[in-house]
């Protein structure tokens, strides 16, 4: 049914003027489950297919959905999804191309040993409510856990011959223990706020046990209410493998989009402060730093077995000892920029415009553990676990704040520190990169916006604990 | 496909969906159903031209349902027989697996519900060609700059149900348009959301923000720090934005994350703000059937209410205020079309005033009145990614975008490189703290159709600056 419906909606397209066209038929199931206190607080279940379809007329775009797969529904919105595209010719720009594919006829699926969705809803409901109770024992005063489960089927159709079907499965989740004080809030989470994810089965949230870590992080959240404040000023810092990869991915993922870097997010998401005509040559950081776009790794957030337009999933590198060799592209801004290939290329549901979207971007790992690097620290900060971000357009300047500091003394551990911050420039924080541990896990973000109509992503970081030199820190009102 | 104006399958197809859960559950079953059908669509250019342009239909069928002391939800697209039945049964086995809900709300009671302000034909089925002349008259009025931004229309018809006998029906359609000039990486922005794609004037905006790039071009580096400030409608947005997120939020408030204290003099006493849906095209009841209406957030410095669904109203014994929505039970009741009032009885500024005016940094005389109240401060068009650092005093970081320029006895003389901040809003907006408000309101589109924050500019004594965009 979905290739008869995308081949409908292909031909349509041609029929109406097309020169190139392809259609995404997507069937997404999706539950989530949040439970407060020891309660479950709110069970979805959202059950959502239909058809996208993506005409080129001469230089101009333009795309159609609807929920329907009917043969006359299909056709009908690749006709419109051509009149669309022949609208755009009212402010047309330089000619279209796209960089060459093989036109594969393949089927993918993510690997998955417990079907998230097989799992009965009691045992789900009890892991949170057993967890979220344990919080509150504890002395949380907003105990918080959340699971979210995506099922996708897809069937993808391009005029040049694609006939492609994935199905990719993806779950994941985590506890969050709030407690609050007379002025001020304090939060800690495990193994993230709002959890950890990746592109497998149930077996990623019986890994994490939940329930495990719950009187701890409930703990830890009430002594952050009396902790000192991270003092203010320039010192070493060293960041958990969770915050750096919200580091990467917003200061590093973002900024090799190709779509951003040749001014087509300008209004909205932002350009970047790379310079097309450096690539291959800009520093971007140090030696140590080895950045890879890789849809390959198993289980991770970003993978899958094809992009949205088609493209096979191939792992190549971003940043290579420092200097920056790869961008993010899909087909179109490949042959803008001259460049070979797309291959990250993503759409977010059947209802929207494939666009450029990271995979998993992600640091290979270093030749430390993170002991060595706080018993090499003399004076420091340890930061974890993200509790803000903000980043310029250009994806220069940014300021994260965690939730939880740690004093680094004469290399060792010591307080706590509550309300940690940290703010630089990307390429002058990652040229201070100076110890990596190899204790990488691929960290998956399920909620990354971009485009208009906003789109949600699903990428996946790979990063480990690292130290940098001289940042400034404690940032505050 | 042929295009219906009316909602008269939405409500067939919301009254279908409570007839199958009383069969399915029986009569005991409580179930409340919302269909919305959406067309939306969005023209985007960058590098002046059209790089995407895209539509969509839909209809969306909500469901909840309590059925022996427990609650579930369900959301479907499919809307043939065979997808009713099987959004009424995955969430009828979901409601037999989850645990009791002792404290479920309730339906909402057969209640009358207004028809909402008239709905402009012509926007809610606009063609593409129709957003692309408007895309086209921005292009042409920034006159060799580069331009991107949006043109989106919005048409959504609606019709909700429940087993209790209420029932209601709606339409709305929302026209926005937002856009970018630049030179020499300087930007400008102008942006404005109106009922009527007609009352989007490409050319007023385009020449608007072409002005602003100009005089944005060859920006100095100023040192961080306190400065007092003017901002424009789009950066007031943000602050309104984060007020109703995590100050007006009911839920918030009740877990005490919330900043706002009912009955406290918070504000400036020249800071009045209203979340008022019906102050546009918009559907005039919520996710639950409760009917929207104004609901008075600060009066005169003074905060009044926070927004309620049916939960957490009747945890408070306030009742709902007609803000129930998707994801509330996990986000929490959030006012989306909140107003800052202006400093006189006028009126929102058509798009083609916001034109009006145009000199530079100064885009219009509304903002140029506060402006000359400014012995030394910054005027500021915009902010950009802002993020809450700590929820209960709203202290949020973020930075300025789309030009900043340095006031100097009531005339910009410098544009100014971007900065970051970090601000308690409360707090800037607090007692003694706004020295001005003006008298032309514009409404500020959001990343979502139906929601939108409207404001005119502001003048505040003190903002905290805490570094500079480049280092």
């Amino acid at each position: 049914m979905g290739f008869d419906a995308a081949s409908a909606a292909v031909q349509a397209a041609l029929d109406a003027g097309a020169r190139y066209a392809d259609a995404r038929v997507m069937h997404r199931r999706y539950e989530s489950m949040s439970a407060r206190n020891g309660d479950v607080e709110e069970l979805t279940q959202h059950e959502s297919i239909g058809l996208g379809v993506r005409a080129l007329v001469g230089s101009g775009w333009g795309f159609h959905a609807v929920p329907e797969l009917s043969d006359a529904a299909a056709r009908d919105a690749g006709r419109r999804a051509a009149a669309v595209a022949a609208a755009s010719a009212r402010v047309p720009g330089p000619p279209i191309d796209l960089v060459p594919v093989d036109a594969a006829v393949a089927s993918w699926a993510s690997d998955c040993a417990v079907d998230p969705l097989g799992v009965p809803l009691s045992d789900k409901g009890d892991l949170l409510v057993g967890a979220t109770a344990t919080m509150r024992e504890h002395g949380a005063d907003l105990a918080e856990g959340l699971y979210q489960i995506w099922d996708t089927t897809k069937w993808f159709v391009s005029s040049e011959g694609h006939r492609i079907d994935q199905h990719i499965r993806e779950c994941g989740g985590g506890i969050s223990a709030t407690s609050i004080g007379d002025g001020e809030t304090q939060r800690r989470s495990y193994p993230s706020y709002r959890g950890q994810y990746g592109t497998t089965g149930w077996e990623l949230v019986t890994s994490l046990d939940l329930a495990a870590h719950a009187a701890r992080v409930a703990e830890e959240s009430r002594e952050l209410l009396t902790a000192p404040e991270c003092p203010a000023g320039e010192t070493d810092l060293i960041l958990g493998g969770e915050q750096l990869a919200l580091q990467i991915h917003e200061s590093v993922g973002h900024a090799i989009e190709l779509d951003r870097i040749l001014g087509w997010e300008a209004a909205f998401a932002g350009t970047s402060w790379l310079d097309l005509s450096r690539l291959g040559s800009l520093r971007y950081g140090s030696e140590l730093m080895n950045v890879t776009i890789d849809p390959t790794i198993p289980g991770a957030l970003g993978s899958f077995g094809f992009d949205d337009e088609g493209s096979p999933a191939v792992a190549r590198d971003a940043v290579r000892e420092g200097r920056w060799v790869g961008v993010l592209a899909g087909r179109d801004s490949a042959a803008v920029a001259g460049l070979a290939h797309g291959g990250s290329v993503r759409a977010d549901g059947w209802a929207r415009l494939p666009m450029v979207r990271m995979t998993n971007v992600g640091l290979e790992p270093g030749p430390h553990t993170l002991d060595e690097i706080v018993a090499a620290t003399d004076e420091g900060v340890l930061m974890d676990i993200n509790r803000s971000w903000s980043i310029d357009d250009k994806r220069l300047n940014f300021q994260f704040g965690c939730e939880v500091g740690w004093e680094v003394r004469n290399g060792r551990r010591g307080r706590m520190l509550r309300n940690p911050t940290y703010t630089g420039i990307g390429p002058v924080f990652w040229r201070s990169m100076d110890m990596l541990s190899g204790e990488t896990v691929a960290w998956g973000t399920p909620n990354c916006g971009k485009g208009q109509p906003g789109q949600i992503g699903h990428t996946g970081h790979p990063a480990a604990p690292a130290r940098f030199r001289g940042v400034r820190v404690g940032v505050r009102a | 496909m042929t295009r219906s104006a009316g909602t008269g399958d939405e409500r067939d197809l919301a009254a279908r969906v409570v007839e199958l859960v009383r069969r399915a559950a029986g009569p005991g079953a409580e179930a409340e159903v919302l269909v919305t059908r959406a067309d939306l669509a969005l023209t985007r250019f960058a590098n002046s031209f059209i790089h995407q342009n895209v539509a969509e239909t839909g209809t969306t069928v909500q469901l909840r349902l309590h059925v022996d002391g427990r609650t579930a939800a369900g959301v479907g697209s499919r809307v043939d027989a065979e997808g009713l039945a099987a959004l009424v049964e995955r969430t009828r086995a979901a409601a037999r697996l989850v645990p009791p809900d002792p404290a479920w709300p309730g339906l909402t009671a057969p209640t009358p519900v207004p028809s909402g302000p008239a709905v402009d034909e012509a926007t809610a089925f606009a063609s593409p060609d129709e957003r692309a002349s408007r895309v086209r008259a921005f292009v042409d009025a920034v006159e060799g700059l580069a331009a991107a931004g949006y043109c989106r229309t919005s048409y959504r018809s609606g019709a909700f149900a429940n087993s209790a006998g209420h029932s209601a029906v709606g339409r709305a359609a929302e026209a926005a348009m937002d856009g970018i000039a630049r030179t020499g990486g300087a930007d400008g922005v102008a942006r404005h959301c109106a009922d009527r794609l007609g009352d989007l004037d490409g050319a007023a905006l385009g020449a608007r923000a072409a002005a602003k790039a100009r005089a944005a071009a060859d920006p100095v580096e100023l040192p961080p720090g306190r400065y007092e400030v003017v901002l424009e409608p789009a950066a007031v947005a943000d602050l309104l934005q984060n007020l109703a997120w995590y100050g007006f939020n009911g839920k918030r408030y009740a877990e005490r994350q919330s900043f706002a204290e009912p009955g406290a003099a918070q504000f400036d006493p020249t800071v009045t703000l209203v979340d008022d849906p019906l102050h546009a095209s918009a559907l005039p009841f919520d996710l639950e059937g409760t009917v929207r209406r104004a609901l008075p957030l600060v009066r005169a410095g003074t905060t009044g209410a926070v927004a309620h669904d049916r939960r957490s109203g009747a945890e408070v014994g306030s009742g709902s205020t007609g803000h129930g929505m998707p994801g509330g039970s996990t986000f929490g009741p959030i006012p989306r079309n909140v107003r800052l009032l202006p400093a006189g009885p006028t009126g929102v500024a058509p798009s083609g005033a916001t034109g009006a005016g145009v000199t530079g940094a100064v885009g219009d005389p509304d903002t140029g009145a506060l402006v000359a109240g400014v012995r030394r401060g910054l005027l500021v068009s915009d902010f950009w990614y802002t993020r809450v650092l700590d929820p209960k005093q709203l202290v949020v970081t973020g930075l300025t975008r789309n030009g900043v320029w340095l006031v100097e006895d009531g005339v910009p003389t410098r544009a100014v490189r971007d900065f970051r901040f970090t601000e308690s809003y409360p707090r800037a907006l607090g007692p003694g703290r706004v020295l001005d408000l003006g008298r032309r309101p514009v409404r500020q589109p959001d990343r979502v159709d139906g929601s939108w924050w409207e404001a005119p500019a502001v003048r505040l004594s003190s903002w905290n600056f805490t570094g500079g965009a480049s280092g």
